[in-house]
Order: C-alpha cells, then structure tokens, then sequence
C-alpha cells in the first residue's frame, strides 16, 4: 500500500519534472518538416519530368524515393539527419526518410557488434516489421485481386 | 507558373498533414517509430488496395507517394498491376518489383555506408 503510494507520486514527480513540448509546437514543426521533405521530392519529380518528358508517372515517383532514401542515408551517416529529426519529429519518420534512416541508424550502431550479427541482422530492427508487413499485405492483396479475377468479378 | 505554385501548396499541405496526424498519435498514444511506421504502411495498403490511393497521388503528387502510406499503396497496386498483366506469379511478385529500387537502395546503401562510418559515442 505505501510502496505502491510512492510509485504514484514518484510518476507524479517524473510528469511535472519532464520537459513538456508544446503541443502546437510540435505539431507545427511536423508538419514543416514533412511537407517540407515532400515539396523537396516534387521539385526533384518536376527536375525529372523536365529532362524525360515522356517518363511513366509510377517511375517518376520511384525515382524521387530513390533520391530521397540515398540523401537521408548520407546524411544519417554525417549525424546531420540527427538533428532534423529532432526538430521535425514525426514530419521525418513518416516519409520514406524515416524508413531509410531505421536502416542505416541501426547498421551503423551495431556494425560493432560484428559484421553478421550485428550490422547484417540489427539493420533491420525498425524496418524488418515494416518490410514483413508490407509484403504480407501486398500478397494478399495480390492473391485476392487474383482469385477475384477469376471469379470474373473485377 | 501559378499552376505549379499550386501544385507545392497541395504537396505541402498533403503531405505536412500526413505526418502532423502521425505527431498527434505519437504524443497522445506514445507509441514507437516503428509501430507508427507499420501502422501508415497498413492504412496506405488498405486504401491502395481499393484502388483510391491513386486518386490521392494525382491529386498531391509527391506529397502522397512519398510519406511511408505511398510505400504501402505502391506494395498494393504493384501486387494488382501484377495479377492483371502475368496472372498468379504477378500477383505474387508485383508488390515487390514495384517497390524493389527503393528497398535496395536503403538496405544496400546503408550496409555500404555502415562499413565506412562508425558511430560516434554521445556526450551529454
């Protein structure tokens, strides 16, 4: 009963002692930092379209994630992405950036655990989830687009 | 010039109001980067699925193929383009040919870059 007192006013402690970031701020910076990311990848598309007027809109997009993955993995490996992270919050996890800097934050950490076990399978700590599920989804999407097709219903 | 002014405004707003909603779930829920990664992935799977994802992109551009829910579309309407054009083996493999350049490029190149950087132990 008293143990279990102090806990509540020692969580108590920590909530007041905790910085507290505003709320608008937060936001605010996230979404700065998001659109800001996203703006970057259609000037690069604009880039693309204007030298290959004829290039497939899909690739148009695979290509602007393309740079934008090998830009945030440069930087993750300056320390620069670091700092915008910090900053932007989830205006940089949720964009393509976040996945690529999971992959290379994580193998550049525990590259000292060994080049096999450590770099070769931590790598994918954040992104192994987001790859499994990803392409589980894509096969059943896939499967049922395909039985439906035979059914002759779509 | 007024029309592409245009474009980046709905680039901005689109994609600045993806992730402003995954700020307000990872302030209210405390939840980790990667479950909010899955999360978006799934939603953007989900609504590639059915198809109306694309009408999104059209719409926002870069601002709707570039957030991790563009990922999961493209998993989706990859696995859909596949099944339509080379039956049950498309279906199998469209989800990842469509999105193969981006996962080689982040799994690739941060195994090459983590060989030559290594990881600065912090101050405080």
């Amino acid at each position: 009963m008293n143990n279990e007192k102090r806990n509540q006013n020692y969580l108590k402690y920590v909530e007041q002692k905790s910085p507290k970031a505003s709320w608008f701020k937060s936001l605010f910076h996230a979404f700065l930092i998001g659109g800001a990311i996203c703006c970057f990848g259609q000037m690069c598309g604009d880039i693309i379209k204007s030298y290959f007027p004829l290039m497939d809109i899909l690739l148009i997009g695979t290509w602007i994630n393309v740079i934008v993955i090998t830009l945030t993995i440069l930087l993750t490996a300056f320390g620069v992405f670091d700092k915008i992270a910090r900053f932007g919050g989830a205006g940089t996890i949720i964009p393509i950036s976040g996945f690529a800097n999971s992959i290379s934050s994580c193998a550049i950490e525990f590259k000292k655990e060994g080049l096999v076990f450590g770099l070769g399978a931590k790598m994918f700590y954040i992104a192994g989830p987001v790859i499994a599920n990803g392409v589980a989804y894509s096969l059943i999407v896939g499967i049922v687009y395909y039985i439906l097709q035979i059914l002759a219903v779509v | 010039m007024v029309e592409s002014l245009l474009m980046y405004l709905k680039v901005l707003l689109v994609g600045g109001a993806i992730c402003m909603i995954g700020e307000i779930i990872i302030i209210t829920t405390k939840i980790t980067s990667a479950r909010i990664l899955v999360l978006f992935l799934m939603i953007g799977a989900v609504l590639g699925g059915f198809g109306a994802y694309s009408y999104i992109a059209e719409w926002a551009g870069a601002g709707a193929t570039l957030p991790i829910t563009g990922f999961g579309s493209a998993l989706a309407a990859g696995a859909i383009t596949g099944a339509k054009t080379n039956g049950l083996f498309g279906a199998l493999s469209g989800g990842l040919i469509a999105t193969s350049a981006g996962i080689a490029v982040s799994i690739g190149l941060s195994y090459l870059v983590a060989l030559f950087v290594s990881s600065k132990t912090k101050k405080n």
